[in-house]
């Protein structure tokens, strides 16, 4: 086990896969050269030379065709979008051509990519920059969609995806890469995609995240504790496929259920996990799902503003207390 | 097990009922079937009958007091029981407020035999919402039919007064199982009233309150008019030969059996709803209820309004039967005394203003029901017989019915019908 930032703990993930096998590649806006603009390629090129480790122009299109080309004639290309508002230009390839290839032309194709991007507000960054939009992609069938939480998920996650053989969107929340963890140091070490996990038990009230408001909704139910209401904090960890079983188990004790997200609620990722709870477990509910998300506007530029409209701990626990009640 | 009585439901369209008298007093031992109250609804002043035995132990309302449907009345248990009627106050927001389950006594737990013998509680106190139906959580309905508790025996505590889990898990715990209070049909909502617009009062007017059945004569008249399209069509009877049976059946039978037109027409109607059922049915949005008894009602005219009062399974009746059924119906309605099975369940109506001497008119449908027969005075008019005047014995009905239910020539066939069962009047025998 070593302690390592997560930026580091995808460095090193993608070296040790890369060590393992010759076909994964790496390409994106400033991998090699630079490092990647969150360091999370450093040493890389140095390490496995340019043939594996690509600058490539400014072009998301480019960058995601390119993987998608290169994954059905046999390379595993792990593709860096410098942040998930850019992969917007690249929409195309991912949505019509990597999650499509596989299916639609009779099973001649695999596509085994992974599309590390990064998502998330928080950084001043302006509306444009600072969205949370995981969720789009989670609507098609064929990709999959993975964000972790912590340096050890991320670890076995990403090994975990760029061993699949399908096309995955792997998404790191930007204001996250400082964050040190406990990694196992096992080459080997995976994490299975479409598992949830359970990080906290508790029977009042079951609360479901997913990257960055997996912190923000422990210490949420921290804070409830001390005044005795025990919340089951669970990490959904992919978004497709998406692992309901330990949320059914919790919401059948605790009979609530909060669901937090750094996206907005709207069309949103609680808005289908209240869904499945209404459609399979209406017999266990004792009060409406509430919904914490990012305040329903385009995020401002101003620190205080943008503080405002992105989810907090206050505001689950405010959530957590009105369901309960 | 003392019980609380609620304010029962003594009709269709029943929402809060007057406690006019209190007939046994506190200490006083009751047997079940005993008249304990006489309750005053918007249609009439009913006796209320103890549906089971013990003794008095408190009166929860007072003489004069209006309360909604089910909120508690009296309460009966055994002699030797002691009942905190003070945490049940003095009406139903106070009764909201008590706990839902008698809390075990504060000197101490319950006895096991106590907890082993749940009390059987009828006091409905969850919170409903507008349209009738308990504010309830999904899970807190479930647990508690589980557990056969009824849900609206609940006090919930939930946001807005919805029953959530830890409420129906209270209840359980308490050890007591409330049921629910006897209702003769589930409640329906009052239609929205529909927007009058202020009427000017000059000095000389006068301003006469709305009575409790003028109130609800208006609302029934509204709702039929405004949501029902109706058709019309009239039929003119041949009189003679169901007045001449009339007159022969009158000479058999003693007064009480003596048939009136009316009833004649009751039966014809009857017999001929038996032919027709979708004239003895009601519209029920995507699907019509045919109803299997055939309960012809008419109407009644008293000084406060209009009553309609019931005869059931007309149809398989003699004419002297009916006769001796509506005459003490007429006049329980007319003393204000109907029993609520003088006024529910009727499948059909018909209404009569030949007494007034009133030729032809027609009626507005008596909801659910699909149709109503207005019936005229039976005259002595020139009629033409084999190129000849002469003078015949005639009656005109008009049918308003339910277009939705039923068509024009569907309609047209069944007043042929009734016509026929006045004209050929031995078909009334049969």
């Amino acid at each position: 086990m070593t302690t390592l930032t997560i930026a580091k703990t995808i460095a090193t993930a993608l070296a040790e896969e890369m060590e393992r096998d010759r076909n994964i590649v790496v390409l994106g806006e400033e991998v090699a050269a630079f490092g990647g603009t969150y360091g999370a390629t450093q040493g890389l090129l140095d390490r496995f030379g340019p043939d594996r480790v690509k600058d490539t122009p400014i072009s998301e299109g480019i960058i995601a065709g390119a993987a998608v080309g290169a994954a059905m004639n046999g390379l595993r290309p792990v593709a860096e979008i410098m942040g998930i508002n850019f992969a917007f230009l690249a929409m195309d390839m991912i949505v019509n051509h990597a999650a499509k290839v596989h299916s639609m032309f009779g099973g001649q194709f695999r596509c085994p990519m992974v599309l590390r991007t990064t998502s998330g507000g928080g950084r001043q960054l302006g509306s444009t920059h600072s969205q949370t939009v995981e969720h789009l992609y989670a609507h098609f069938p064929g990709l999959k969609v993975v964000s972790p939480s912590n340096a050890r998920d991320m670890k076995g996650l990403l090994k975990a995806a760029i061993r699949t053989d399908d096309p995955v969107m792997f998404v790191e929340q930007a204001t996250m890469y400082s964050e040190k963890g406990d990694v196992p140091d096992d080459v080997d070490f995976l994490l299975p995609i479409g598992k949830s996990e359970v990080k906290r038990e508790g029977r009042h009230c079951t609360v479901v995240a997913y990257s960055k408001m997996v912190g923000v909704s422990l210490k949420a139910a921290a804070e409830l504790a001390k005044d005795g209401i025990e919340c089951t904090v669970i990490d959904l960890r992919t978004l497709r496929p998406l692992d309901m079983d330990p949320i059914v188990d919790s919401f059948k004790q605790t009979n609530h259920c909060v669901t937090v997200e750094e996206s907005w609620a709207m069309y949103g990722v609680g808005a289908e996990v209240a869904a499945r709870l209404y459609e399979t477990c209406l017999d266990y509910v004792d009060a409406p799902i509430k919904r914490v998300a990012t305040k329903d506007v385009p995020l401002a530029y101003s620190g205080p503003l943008e503080r405002y409209a992105l989810p907090s701990v206050d505001d689950v626990v405010k959530a957590v207390r009105e369901t309960v009640n | 097990m003392a019980e609380i009585v609620p304010m029962p439901k003594l009709g269709f369209d029943m929402a809060e009922g007057t406690l006019l008298r209190r007939i046994k007093q506190v200490g006083e031992a009751v047997q079940k079937g005993d008249i304990i109250a006489e309750v005053e609804t918007d249609k009439a002043t009913i006796e209320v009958e103890a549906y089971l035995g013990g003794v008095i132990k408190g009166w929860v309302i007072d003489e004069g007091k209006t309360v909604p449907v089910g909120s508690p009345m009296v309460v009966i248990g055994a002699a030797d029981e002691a009942v905190d009627l003070a945490a049940l106050g003095g009406g139903p927001s106070a009764a909201a407020k008590a706990p839902a389950a008698p809390a075990p006594a504060a000197n101490g737990a319950p006895s096991a035999g106590k907890a082993a013998d749940p009390a059987a509680v009828s006091t409905p106190v969850a919170a409903t919402t507008e349209t009738g139906r308990v504010i309830a959580s999904p899970v807190a309905r479930k647990l508690a039919a589980d557990a056969g508790i009824a849900i609206s025996q609940i006090v919930g505590t939930g946001p807005g007064g919805r029953v959530v889990k830890r409420d129906v898990e209270a209840v359980v715990a308490s050890g007591v199982k409330p049921v629910a209070a006897p209702v003769n049909k589930p409640s329906v909502a009052a239609p929205v009233a529909p927007a009058i617009a202020p009427v000017a009062v000059q000095a000389e007017d006068q301003v006469v309150p709305l009575t409790k059945l003028r109130t609800i004569i208006a609302r029934r008249m509204h709702e039929s008019t405004s949501t029902v399209p109706a058709i019309y069509l009239t039929i003119e009877v041949d009189m003679a030969a169901a007045l001449n049976l009339r007159k022969q059946i009158n000479g058999l039978v003693a007064d009480d059996r003596k048939a009136s037109v009316n009833d004649l027409v009751l039966k014809a109607s009857a017999l001929a709803l038996r032919q027709f059922p979708n004239l003895n049915s009601s519209f029920g949005g995507d699907q019509i209820v045919r109803h299997g008894h055939v309960n012809v009602g008419f109407a009644v005219a008293m000084e406060a309004g209009l009553l309609t009062v019931v005869t059931r399974d007309t149809d398989a009746k003699s004419v002297s039967q009916i006769a001796a059924e509506t005459k003490p119906m007429i006049a329980r309605a007319r003393d204000g005394k109907v029993q609520p099975a003088d006024i529910e369940g009727s499948t059909f109506t018909v209404s009569n203003l030949g007494m007034f001497d009133i030729e032809h008119f027609t009626a507005i449908i008596n909801l659910p029901e699909a149709a109503i027969l207005a019936v005229g005075a039976t005259k002595d008019v020139p009629v033409v017989k084999d190129g000849q005047i002469t003078i015949g014995s005639r009656m005109k009905m008009t049918v308003a019915a339910d277009h939705r239910v039923t068509d024009g020539a569907e309609v047209a066939q069944f007043l042929q019908a009734i016509r026929k069962n006045l004209e050929e009047p031995l078909r009334l025998m049969l």
